[in-house]
């Protein structure tokens, strides 16, 4: 290839927060003192504490060379799959910055509050249309916490049935947070296999659904990317034995204006804002993960709900089969600021195009670097498409050495070793916001890639060569960990 | 659409090349019964500026500073913020970064981060803190989860000095896990009456927070004796982090896991969320941690680096073993804290800690000369309870028509508590507004 974006700039070296500064200068305006001091016991206070003390200059300086050694969405592309590192519009940002936004304190009466309120309500609703489903709540202030109130809407929906349910099926191809957030509920996941198509089939969950078993969580699209075809079929199975199914909405992105979540038989989703609605993830978090359901779980959702009487919002409590809260307010409002923005920016044509951009992006790909990495399942994909390093291994070559070697290219590189069903996945989500002439670079820079590595394996060894520091030894910082300067 | 780069012809020759005829033939494996009939009933785009006048409408329907003055605390600080932390804070190398999984391009999060591990543990004076967690309401629910894990045991006391919507949240995630959830009366003075701890056998942790919910400061020494007699956690939780500018630091009186929220440094309250959930323990609870850590080490050359640690205790390896479904932190948040105690220092912390109490302290004494009571005499921060006449319900919603929030009504929270009202001062107020409210209260 021609020209990479990769090159070398000048990186400055920065020391340690404390490692800087001098007891004695400060970097705030100390608000004037108006009031005399007054005592306190003696025993409650034993000093200043022990921060370091710097200039505003210190500060601007510290921070301002950190943040050049991070890479995000805006310097390039970041085709991290399930992650839908798409582009962070800057309206969403300054809207959600509003004086009135920003500075609104959670408790202020409903009269105080309108505005905040209106559009949470309005953002339920836009949601709730996108996904097919009737109800949502937007307290989970992240995925997994999303995928816990799932969980324990299931749990308390089996419980006011009078029968509760110790077990839940998960796919093996499930993020990990799914078996994890159900374990909180005290359900026991047993692991269904996907079949040799990279998805279930409705046998193998048909054989292990039974009347203990409280539901099944599905991705889908799948993190294989592709879409679970049986997936009408494995939830009768699952209704027919009580059970509920549990959509993970990570792969939204891929689906919307496409496909009806409800019609398709969830009952349960939780949706990614920071993935499919375009809300920063600002180094990992904050998030906001609204859960969405069909009626008949809608009265365990968390209190407090926002509800419309008399063209006025008011907070409502009066959910006596409410879980309870999940959140000590509302959830994160100034995200969900933010995806409310995005929603009305593109309405419901732009939002079915993305999906489709999405989807078209990841298949060009796909056919693009077919040949170059083994693509275990080859079918048509949705908005990722999973490669393995099978070929490159006969040059004792791996995921790992490749995906190094792409930073220096200048791309973050894509999620790898997940799903665990493949060996050595490479797993590409390049999300709708990337262009043509980006994914070219990209295809480019991977086949230049395949290519070092039966040239000169050497070189993907020894990758990245282009950034702050090289390969970390994390079993040694693993071992003797040091958490605290 | 500005965020869509495809060009008509460049859709058209992709397509081709992934040998489809058009965008609607690109869900082949979608069946016709998963589609959704119709279009999703949405509004019609806008165009920024149409956006931004509707934004600013709605935002402009709620009460803030400076037309408002709201004297409301209650786990969420009205603070100065200075302009170097939101600016800094904008550089989108933090925003638009992800979790810092690879971490040759992520080492300005991950020493971020580290630093705010540190900072953190030097205010609560504890060994370790995580890389934060959603804020101080899930924090406690962490905490109380992991000291059942390592305690082996299924119950837990909470004070009812702690937040009630925090010990709400405790209750949701303890539900369905059949442990048991016992709470601990206040005293006449504010505190909480840890002799109540007498009968409880088989405690996991003790639970209390500090300033508490009616701004006392606890005796958190004395809780932390009695706690450890019964053999279980002492776990101390927070919602104004500036109390610990002043306060001693619950590590040096005994706790064992520190839980709150960082709102109070720098983060806007935003209608509650997000916020920072901060948490802190001993080095011998290092690996039964909720969340994300960041530790030191080196490269292959040796020279020093961060990564994130001590990842099999996480989801990823771990599944339904990991010790929590945690998977993010609340980076930015924890990013901005980070900011702001370095914008702050040790010295300026200090001081600003002190001016918050001492005009909650000023308004308090107006208050009480002005003739309302203040029922529960422990020391406080920056809350306090005041008591007000059984009238006062009628000035405090004549107040609201006139731009003041008069403090926070507890009787919602606390049903034996009528007519009693949760004040909150900061360095935001003047000692002018502090007399004026005076004035306003007593009319």
């Amino acid at each position: 290839m021609k020209e990479t974006l990769g090159t070398t700039g000048l990186t400055l070296r920065e020391p340690l927060l404390w490692e800087r500064g001098k007891r004695g200068r400060c970097g705030f305006s100390l608000p004037r003192r108006d009031v005399d001091p007054s005592p306190l016991e003696a025993d409650l206070s034993d000093g200043n504490p022990d921060l370091p003390d710097l200039s505003e200059v210190d500060v601007v300086r510290h921070y301002t060379r950190l943040s050049q050694w991070n890479f995000g969405v805006d310097a390039g592309m970041y085709p991290l799959g399930s992650c839908t590192m798409k582009y962070n519009p800057k309206l969403n940002d300054r809207l959600a910055g509003l004086t009135g936004f920003a500075e609104a304190h959670p408790l202020l009466p409903a009269p105080l509050s309108q505005g905040a309120l209106r559009l949470m309500h309005e953002l339920e609703h836009f949601l709730v249309e996108i996904t097919g489903m009737d109800a949502a709540t937007l307290q989970p202030a992240a995925g997994a916490q999303g995928e816990l109130t799932g969980m324990l809407l299931m749990y308390a929906f089996h419980k006011s049935r009078g029968a509760p349910r110790s077990k839940i099926l998960v796919p093996d191809t499930a993020h990990g947070t799914n078996p994890a957030s159900a374990a909180l509920c005290g359900y026991r996941p047993v692991s269904v296999k996907s079949n040799a198509q990279g998805i279930l089939a409705a046998d193998s969950v048909a054989a292990v659904m039974d009347e203990e078993t409280a539901g099944i969580m599905v991705t889908n699209p799948n993190t294989l990317g592709l879409f679970e075809e049986n997936i009408r079929e494995i939830a009768r199975i699952v209704h027919e034995k009580g059970g509920l199914v549990y959509g993970d909405g990570a792969n939204m992105n891929a689906v919307m204006g496409i496909v009806d979540m409800g019609r398709m038989g969830v009952d349960v989703l939780h949706l990614n804002l920071h993935k499919t609605f375009s809300t920063p993830h600002g180094g990992g978090g904050p998030g906001s993960g609204p859960v969405c359901v069909k009626k008949h779980l809608e009265p365990f959702l968390p209190v407090p709900r926002v509800v419309q009487a008399k063209g006025r919002y008011v907070l409502s409590e009066d959910l006596p089969d409410s879980i309870g809260r999940v959140h000590a307010f509302y959830g994160n409002f100034g995200v969900l600021v933010r995806a409310y923005s995005y929603i009305r920016t593109m309405g419901a044509e732009n939002l079915k195009k993305a999906s489709q951009l999405a989807v078209l992006n990841a298949n060009y790909i796909k056919e693009g670097l077919k040949g170059v990495f083994h693509l275990p399942y080859d079918r048509p994909c949705m908005h990722e498409c999973v490669f393995s390093d099978k070929f490159q291994k006969e040059h004792k070559v791996c995921t790992l050495d490749m995906v190094k070697r792409l930073m220096d290219y200048g791309f973050h590189p894509p999620t790898v070793y997940f799903p665990l069903v493949v060996n050595g996945a490479i797993m590409i989500e390049p999300t709708e916001t990337e262009s043509k002439d980006g994914i070219d670079l990209l295809i480019e820079a991977f086949k230049a890639i395949a290519e070092e590595a039966e040239r000169d394996p050497e070189l993907l060894w020894n990758a990245p060569l282009r950034c702050k520091v090289r390969r970390m030894d994390e079993t040694g910082a693993a071992r003797n960990p040091c958490l605290c300067g | 659409m500005r965020y869509l780069p495809h060009t008509p012809e460049e859709i058209t020759s992709m397509l081709e090349a992934a040998g489809m005829a058009s965008l609607e033939d690109l869900y082949p494996t979608v069946p016709e019964d998963c589609r959704r009939e119709g279009e999703p009933d949405l509004p019609e785009p806008l165009t920024e500026w149409e956006l931004t006048d509707l934004a600013n409408t709605l935002s402009a329907t709620m009460a803030s500073s400076p037309a408002y003055k709201v004297f409301l605390g209650a786990g969420s600080y009205e603070h100065y913020v200075p302009a170097a932390v939101p600016y800094l804070l904008g550089r989108s190398e933090f925003v638009t970064s992800y979790t810092p999984y690879q971490p040759e391009m992520s080492q300005g999060t991950l020493q971020a981060i580290y630093e705010y591990q540190t900072l953190v543990a030097r205010l609560l004076g504890m060994e370790v803190a995580n890389a934060s967690l959603y804020d101080g309401a899930s924090a406690l629910a962490e905490a109380l989860l992991m000291a059942v894990r390592i305690k082996k045991r299924n119950k837990v006391a909470l004070s009812q000095g702690i937040h009630p919507l925090y010990r709400r949240v405790v209750h949701t995630y303890l539900e369905p896990t059949g442990l048991e959830m016992v709470e601990l009366p206040y005293l006449e003075n504010g505190r909480t009456d840890h002799a109540m701890l007498e009968g409880i056998g088989d405690l996991a942790a003790v639970a209390v927070q500090s300033p508490n919910f009616f701004g006392c400061i606890e005796d958190l020494q004395a809780v932390a004796e009695k706690v450890h007699e019964h053999e279980a956690l002492f776990v101390t939780s927070f919602t104004e982090a500036l109390a610990y500018g002043l306060l001693k630091a619950p590590g040096r009186q005994g706790a064992d896991i520190v839980c709150g929220e960082g709102q109070s440094l720098g983060i806007s309250r935003s209608f509650g969320g997000p916020g920072l959930g901060i948490f802190a323990t001993r080095k011998a609870h290092m690996r039964s941690i909720p969340g994300r850590l960041v530790g030191q080490g080196v490269d292959v050359d040796g020279n020093r680096g961060f990564v994130l640690t001590l990842a099999t205790r996480e989801q990823h390896i771990r599944r339904e073993k990991a010790t929590s479904n945690i998977c993010t932190n609340q980076s930015l948040c924890a990013l901005t804290a980070a900011t702001y105690l370095a914008t702050l220092g040790g010295t300026g912390m200090g001081e600003l800690a002190r001016l918050n109490r001492d005009k909650a302290e000023y308004l308090k004494g107006e208050l009480v000369k002005a003739g309302f009571r203040a029922p529960f005499e422990s020391p406080t921060f920056n809350e306090f309870v005041l008591k007000g006449a059984p009238g006062f319900r009628e000035t405090y919603e004549c107040l609201l028509g006139q731009k003041t929030v008069a403090g926070l009504p507890l009787e919602p929270y606390y049903p034996e508590l009528a007519d009693h009202y949760l004040m909150c001062v900061t360095e935001t107020k003047t000692k002018e507004d502090l007399d004026h409210l005076v004035k306003e209260m007593k009319a």
